[in-house]
């Protein structure tokens, strides 16, 4: 099972036009993702990244090329392709059960499904707050109601868009482990947009760099680091710094510094 | 707070009215009128009577809501923050007494004095709260209306930009048409003068309500479709569980808007051509000079607005719970 490929994407080709410019904002992306995986894009403004998530998620339609999940071609959005926003994009005017909820109204399961609620609710570590409304609660928090939102409706893979973007290295971290913790409980698929190397390197199975310009893919690296791992171990900095390297953003040696 | 503050603030809450109450007991008329009496249920009273009833009334429920709010930490506050201001305000009912019915130095009959204006209700009470009833059956059907037809069309504008191209500009140039110089109209195309009111109503209601519920269906953030779309929204979806749900803070500003205008409306088409409802009292008042009647209805106008204006904003505060905290708003709960 652990190597049947669960979404495929095959020459995929999108150009956008803003004011008679045509910008070629993907060219070329092939890619295949196993189930169970986790496969971080990294890569700076513009590459690509999330354009690329957003085609996956059926969101945003591709000028060429085809992606496929289980063998089915993306045509629009789907709930089981579970979309986690950059900022939550939680609904403001339901409060933290209901907005999990959302997905089981919206496919009129609800009263199916409805005592899975709690369950998300505590998987998320929300407990407590199930009657909060979404302005009364901390930016992971927020992120953590939008995750359980998008996991409640079972799908076969999780794409995050920077889920992780504004909130503090502490909550990051915290948030990274229960992300890991998620995966192994559900056995999700879960595709991570991000601009931070360290966050890549801790939580994926493989990283896919991209460079702008057009939005490609560049290289894809295999990370063979055993979960869980250790932010800060030698493997971890030995490829961060490989990473780093690609972006031309580690210096050959430490400058010493002095001072009279 | 400190101990026996409160009982203070109780006695000087209900003191105004007992002061003024017991001065117009005392002081004599300085002009010698005889005062009528009248039939209230089963015991006859004249109009200083009755006046003093009404602010010993209030006195006694002051001092049960004094005892009531005594144990609330939250209304016990604002119970004592009150209190000198129900004190001035039962010491302006005195001072206005003095000068408008005791010394009668206001100008007369222009400025009747407080008792005066009661007397109105001794004398037609039963006719008063008839064009009451008249004037707020004539707002619920014009506002409701209205409001049905504002945030109907208001919808449709927002969700589609067919509908928001062609009908937008005629809303924009009608909506700035105050809808009483649509009464000539009015009156001569409708046949019954109630429904020709409940018309201009619902046209003053109608236009802010539309503009402002497609600005805020239309304002809805993007990335909110877009999530409801991937948990699996079909069109239905979002528009009544993400763009409405999104646009009601503003259908809410709209209604409170529209709330002002159906008052204004509604009086001054009730003064021009209705047979009944507090504008057409004020307008049978004036043609006999009986200003403390126009004070008596306009009174009643007072409340009458106020409790509906009220209700609203409970409606408001009950659905928009979730915006509680969010919004500075005046004393929580």
């Amino acid at each position: 099972m652990k190597d049947e490929t669960i979404l495929q994407l095959n020459h995929v080709d999108r150009v956008y036009e803003a004011d008679g410019i045509s910008v070629q904002a993907l060219s070329d992306v092939n890619l295949k993702v196993k189930r169970g995986e986790f496969i971080s894009f990294i890569g700076s403004s513009g590459c690509g990244k999330t354009t690329t998530l957003r085609l996956i998620a059926g969101l945003d339609q591709p000028q060429g090329g085809k992606i496929f999940l289980d063998g089915e071609e993306i045509k629009g959005t789907d709930p089981r392709r579970g979309y986690v926003f950059q900022q939550g994009a939680l609904f403001n005017w339901l409060t933290v059960e209901d907005n999990i909820a959302a997905g089981l109204k919206a496919r009129h399961v609800y009263q199916k499904n409805r005592h899975r609620i709690q369950e998300y609710i505590d998987m998320t570590g929300l407990s407590g707050f199930e009657k909060a409304y979404p302005h009364q609660i901390s930016g992971g928090m927020a992120q953590r109601v939008a995750i359980a939102r998008a996991l409640i409706n079972d799908p076969e893979i999780l794409l995050l868009d920077e889920p992780m973007g504004a909130l503090d290295s502490f909550t990051r971290a915290n948030l990274q482990d229960q992300l890991l913790e998620l995966q192994k409980k559900n056995n999700a698929t879960m595709i991570l947009v991000t601009h931070d190397v360290d966050e890549a390197i801790y939580l994926s199975d493989r990283i896919v760099i991209m460079t702008p310009r057009p939005g490609k893919i560049a290289q894809i690296i295999d990370v063979d680091i055993p979960k869980p791992r250790q932010r800060g171990g030698t493997e971890f900095l030995m490829l961060r710094r490989r990473l780093l390297e690609k972006f031309d953003l580690a210096s050959a040696d430490p400058q010493p510094e002095y001072t009279i | 707070m400190k101990k026996g503050k409160y009982p203070v603030a109780v006695i000087l809450t209900i003191s105004g009215y007992i002061l003024a109450a017991v001065l117009n007991l005392l002081i004599p008329q300085f002009a010698h009128i005889k005062t009528k009496s009248y039939r209230l249920f089963i015991i006859m009273v004249d109009r200083n009577e009755f006046y003093r009833g009404i602010l010993l009334l209030l006195a006694v429920a002051f001092f049960i809501l004094g005892l009531i709010s005594r144990k609330d930490e939250k209304s016990n506050g604002r119970y004592v923050k009150n209190a000198p201001l129900q004190f001035v305000l039962g010491c302006g009912l005195f001072l206005w007494d003095f000068l408008g019915t005791k010394t009668q130095i206001f100008v007369q009959p222009f400025f009747p004095g407080p008792a005066q204006i009661l007397e109105s209700f001794l004398q037609e009470g039963g006719f008063i709260f008839s064009n009451t009833l008249y004037s707020l059956r004539l707002y619920l059907f014009g506002f409701l209306l209205g409001a049905a037809f504002g945030i109907g069309t208001g919808i449709l504008i927002g969700w589609f930009p067919k509908v928001y191209y062609w009908v937008h500009p005629v809303l924009h140039i009608t909506g700035i048409i105050p809808a009483v110089a649509w009464m000539p109209f009015a009156l001569t195309l409708i046949p019954t003068a109630f429904w020709a009111t409940v018309f201009l109503i619902v046209i003053c209601v109608w236009f802010p309500v539309a503009s402002v519920t497609a600005q805020g269906i239309a304002g809805t953030p993007k990335v909110l479709f877009e999530a409801a779309r991937t948990l699996g929204g079909n069109t239905a979806y979002q528009l009544f569980h993400v763009a409405i749900p999104n646009a009601l803070p503003q259908i809410f500003s709209g209604l409170s808007t529209a709330n002002a205008f159906a008052f204004t409306t509604l009086v001054m088409a009730e003064m021009m051509g209705q047979p009944g409802g507090l504008g057409y009292y004020i307008n049978l008042a004036k043609v006999w000079s009986s200003y403390y009647k126009v004070f008596a209805a306009i009174l009643i106008m007072a409340i009458l607005f106020s409790v509906i204006t009220e209700v609203l904003n409970q409606i408001q505060s009950r659905v928009l719970r979730w915006q509680k905290g969010l919004l500075k708003t005046e004393d929580e709960g």
